[in-house]
């Protein structure tokens, strides 16, 4: 597996403007002689589709939601960095990557990082000119704010619903291409392959939801922007139709997986209420601003929160951080949510939460002054727990959110297959072991409109400009595939539901390969995930036929790779045997019981090359290397 | 709680459709309305039967996937919320509820209560957007805009794309999802260039769709997860009449005496 990042030389702050003089260009009239294909209309893959049709290119793009507006992006909450400094307060692009790299724990490529903050400008003044309603002051110009324990305030945001408003300019601006006759659009269609001739990533396979054909399509170039695994714990904060099935099948045709054991787990979510619960919806962190979190002193303690004096309440993070208390970093909160829950200390009904407390700040402050700050975010606890959080405090807990692992790419962003290219949360490329808050939209973004339409063209001008076409015998391979793998699923006929094992894997991946993992703990989940994925193969029921909308066997198709991902996963955090960002080894803290990094052997990123459904894959490395940003501890003592 | 469901059950867009009923057994008033069906879906395929279909996915009520007529009613009893986020504790032990796909005729049925809503999307081909090429943008700081103009724009811009208006109104217009993208892009200033031919073209469209004509009932407001006002439909019909004369203007061109 070639690992060449293809990174330009020179100073870091000249790399990308060399780089795209140095890029060949394709000439305007022959531009439409290329198809493109683009998998997924989230912030990546509408941004990309979009640009690369303006630019000329021929673009066919493909979502399973039945419109280009529906994609995950849509729930990101909070906002957007840019490292415009419109404050004054002292940001730079510098410090943007600076601290992009710091907060990803020394995991990530220092140049993607670098360009990232570059492009960051451009994303707001794209989005902006697209009518993107961002937050104004009253003077008329751009609000910030400051997020996820940065010290500058470089994150833009539309009330709640950044990312929604930022989706919604990038469907704009691909719905203006399918008029135009430059995007052909498919929606209702899941990619279930890629297909590779001699070497090069030529086409992709689809099933159409709706009659359950399966087609072939061909182009000179494929793109993959269809987000991220979280859902392989079941129960995470991602919509329940986000799954591993694209770039999982991608890296069974060679594309690399790298670092699939970076997964992050937020702090601020709803506890599960029940046994039938679907999903976790995430309250913003935000709250943390001027909630105070504690549990009761005695374990087991069933009394309602304005029951339990003072002095029997356990403020843990004021106890154990006195510096940042409520305001330390997601994942120690979150390791140390899970610990108090673990020995007995959790809180509501299901004894699965801590709580996350408003009455000293209304007190201090004022309902009113509350409300304006965090009204929305009250309601909507209030509409899913029927519980008033101005009068009982809120129940929180950590649950799994934002995967950094992902395809393996190089600067181009292209994957290990040349001609895969892969954006947005389904790559790995830049947040390292730990993702900053109001990271996720930029970095969509930058592949989307900035980068990815750039190198997708170097990449064009150097293959031949002869029509592709879906004849070649690897179509009719993969496309046999397809047609096995459903009637194998919907032939098994067994008497358990595609759910329960679902929730099955979900529950061992988030006992053993979430927040906190073990060597111990690692190898028993690689015993049982290949008898969990046999079972299910011998167990399963999906009921209906292959030939209509069948949303069972849709699911199924998807439980079934993550089935065979989440040993990769396994493999990963094992192999893996130092502390890091989001990866939390038991075996490695520091006396205080945080991550603790082993730069001397684990500054690489590991790539994954598929050799076998059950058969162990094979370790690949990436070494990093840090010229402008100091390899340090942090702590938040 | 245990509840009595007759859900509309339709095996495809040309086959004939029909109401069963289910039960839905020890439901936790906790649960979202979506997860109660997940539980009747799991039990029917146990029993080997096809279980319901429904649109569904971010599950927090923001994608705008989900939506059905729960009792006759959009979205079902509580106001502002998509059906995803309507929790069982709006119900009692013993209910009976009737669950639909949204009815419109530019809505044909998929399956069960999957729609088709592909309608509302070519509305938005027709104009939705603000021509501006990637790269090609001036200075995000470079054109204040006052805030109450742009948190205006951001009170139309928040429309999650549901179809629940049009399942609300007597005509089956989709007036409101229409007039909120208008008035989103035409409050503007970056939408001023398109303002007149938007609403034009975005109308042309909608009508063509088979949406009906809005008679100002008021129901899609009320429909509205996401509280969108039917002033954004007075704002687009006063923007449809001014476009009479604004969208015949001359080009700039020809009052120069360019040609």
């Amino acid at each position: 597996m070639n690992l060449d990042a293809k990174i330009p030389a020179g100073p870091i702050e000249q790399k990308w403007d060399k780089h795209r003089f140095d890029m060949k260009l394709v000439n305007p009239a022959n531009k439409r002689r290329y198809d493109v294909i683009v998998v997924g209309t989230g912030l990546a893959g509408a941004s990309a589709a979009a640009t690369m049709a303006e630019l000329g290119y021929h673009v066919k793009c493909f979502t399973f939601h039945d419109s280009a507006r529906r994609a995950h992006s849509i729930a990101a909450q909070g906002g957007i960095n840019s490292a415009k400094n419109y404050q004054g307060d002292g940001d730079s692009i510098f410090r943007l990557f600076y601290d992009t790299v710091k907060g990803g724990d020394f995991r990530s490529r220092e140049a993607n990082v670098y360009r990232l903050a570059q492009v960051s400008l451009n994303i707001i003044d794209q989005a902006v000119a697209q009518g993107v309603p961002f937050a104004r002051e009253y003077g008329g110009l751009l609000a910030n704010r400051s997020f996820g324990g940065a010290q500058v305030s470089r994150t833009f945001y539309a009330r709640g619903q950044t990312g929604q408003q930022l989706l919604l300019g990038a469907y704009q601006a691909l719905k203006r291409q399918v008029a135009l006759g430059m995007v052909e659009l498919h929606t209702r269609h899941e990619m279930l392959d890629v297909v590779v001739v001699d070497g090069v990533a030529r086409g992709i396979v689809t099933r159409d939801l709706v009659s359950g054909k399966v087609e072939s399509w061909a182009g000179h170039a494929v793109v993959l922007a269809t987000g991220g695994y979280s859902n392989v714990f079941f129960l995470s904060t991602n919509a329940k139709g986000c799954n591993v099935t694209a770039t999982w099948r991608a890296s069974k045709r060679g594309a690399g997986f790298a670092n699939p054991c970076y997964t992050q787990i937020h702090p601020t979510c709803i506890p599960p209420a029940g046994d039938y619960q679907s999903k976790l919806t995430l309250m913003s962190e935000s709250l943390r601003n001027d909630g105070r979190i504690w549990v009761p002193k005695e374990a087991g303690d069933s009394r309602r929160a304005a029951e339990i004096p003072e002095g029997e309440r356990d403020y843990y993070l004021e106890r154990f951080y006195p510096s940042f208390g409520n305001l330390s970093p997601r994942d120690i909160s979150s390791r140390r949510a899970k610990e108090m829950v673990d020995t007995g200390h959790g809180v509501g009904h299901m004894k699965n939460g801590v709580f996350l407390d408003f009455k000293d700040a209304i007190a201090r402050l004022g309902q009113d002054v509350i409300a304006e700050r965090y009204g929305n975010l009250f309601e909507m606890y209030e509409k899913i727990t029927g519980e008033n959080p101005y009068q009982v405090p809120m129940r929180i807990y950590p649950a799994p959110h934002y995967t950094m692992g992902g395809l393996w790419v190089d600067y181009n962003l292209m994957s290990t297959v040349p001609g895969l290219f892969v954006l947005g949360e389904a790559n790995f490329s830049d947040h390292g072991a730990n993702r900053l808050g109001a990271s996720a939209l930029m970095q969509g973004l930058a592949d989307g409109y900035f980068v990815a339409p750039m190198t997708v063209g170097n990449y064009l001008a150097g293959v031949p400009r002869e029509p592709v076409n879906a004849d070649h015998a690897a179509f009719r391979d993969a496309e046999q595939g397809v047609h096995e793998k459903t009637s194998r699923l919907l032939g098994v006929n067994g008497s358990k539901t595609v759910d329960e094992f679902h929730i099955e894997l979900g529950r061992l991946m988030w006992e053993k390969c979430g927040m906190e993992r073990s060597g111990a703990g690692l190898k028993e989940a690689l015993a049982k995930i290949p008898e969990i994925r046999e079972r299910f193969w011998r167990e399963v029921r999906v009921p209906g036929s292959g030939d209509t909308l069948n949303q069972s066997l849709e699911k199924a198709g998807r439980v079934a790779d993550f089935l065979e991902f989440a040993e990769v996963m396994c493999w990963d955090a094992l192999t893996r045997d130092e502390s890091c960002g989001a990866h939390y080894r038991v075996e490695h803290t520091t006396p205080d019981g945080e991550a603790k990094r082993d730069d001397e052997n684990f500054a690489f990123s590991s790539v994954w090359e598929f050799k076998g459904v059950g058969e162990k894959p094979e370790l690949h490395k990436e070494p990093l290397e840090f010229e402008y940003v100091k390899l340090s501890t942090r702590s938040y003592k | 709680m245990n509840l009595t469901l007759h859900v509309w059950r339709q095996a495809g867009s040309s086959a004939p459709g029909r109401f069963e009923t289910y039960q839905a057994k020890d439901v936790s008033e906790h649960a979202s309305f979506l997860e109660m069906l997940d539980l009747v879906n799991e039990d029917l395929t146990r029993e080997g039967k096809e279980p319901i279909a429904f649109e569904h996915d971010c599950r927090e009520g923001i994608c705008g996937s989900c939506g059905m007529m729960i009792n006759g009613v959009p979205h079902g009893p509580n106001k502002m919320v998509a059906t995803c986020q309507l929790h069982m504790r709006f119900f009692h032990d013993g209910d009976v509820i009737w669950i639909e796909p949204f009815r419109a005729t530019a809505f044909p049925v998929v399956r069960d209560l999957v729609v088709d809503r592909s309608a509302l999307d070519r509305i938005m081909d027709a104009g939705g957007y603000i021509s501006v090429r990637t790269g090609s943008a001036p200075d995000a700081n470079a054109l204040p805009i006052r805030k109450h103009e742009s948190d205006l724009a951001m009170d139309a811009a928040q429309c999650i794309g549901c179809g629940a208006c049009v399942a609300a109104c007597p005509n089956a217009s989709a007036m409101l999802f229409t007039s909120a993208k208008v008035s989103h892009l035409g409050m503007l200033p970056q939408g001023q260039p398109e303002r007149w031919t938007r609403v034009v073209d975005m109308i042309a469209q909608h009508d063509l769709e088979g949406f009906g004509t809005c008679t100002n009932h008021g129901a899609c407001q009320e429909a509205c997860p996401k509280g969108i006002s039917v002033d954004f439909i007075a704002h687009l019909n006063r923007d449809l009449l001014k476009s009479s004369w604004k969208a015949a203007e001359p080009p700039a061109s020809a009052v120069a005496g360019g040609r």
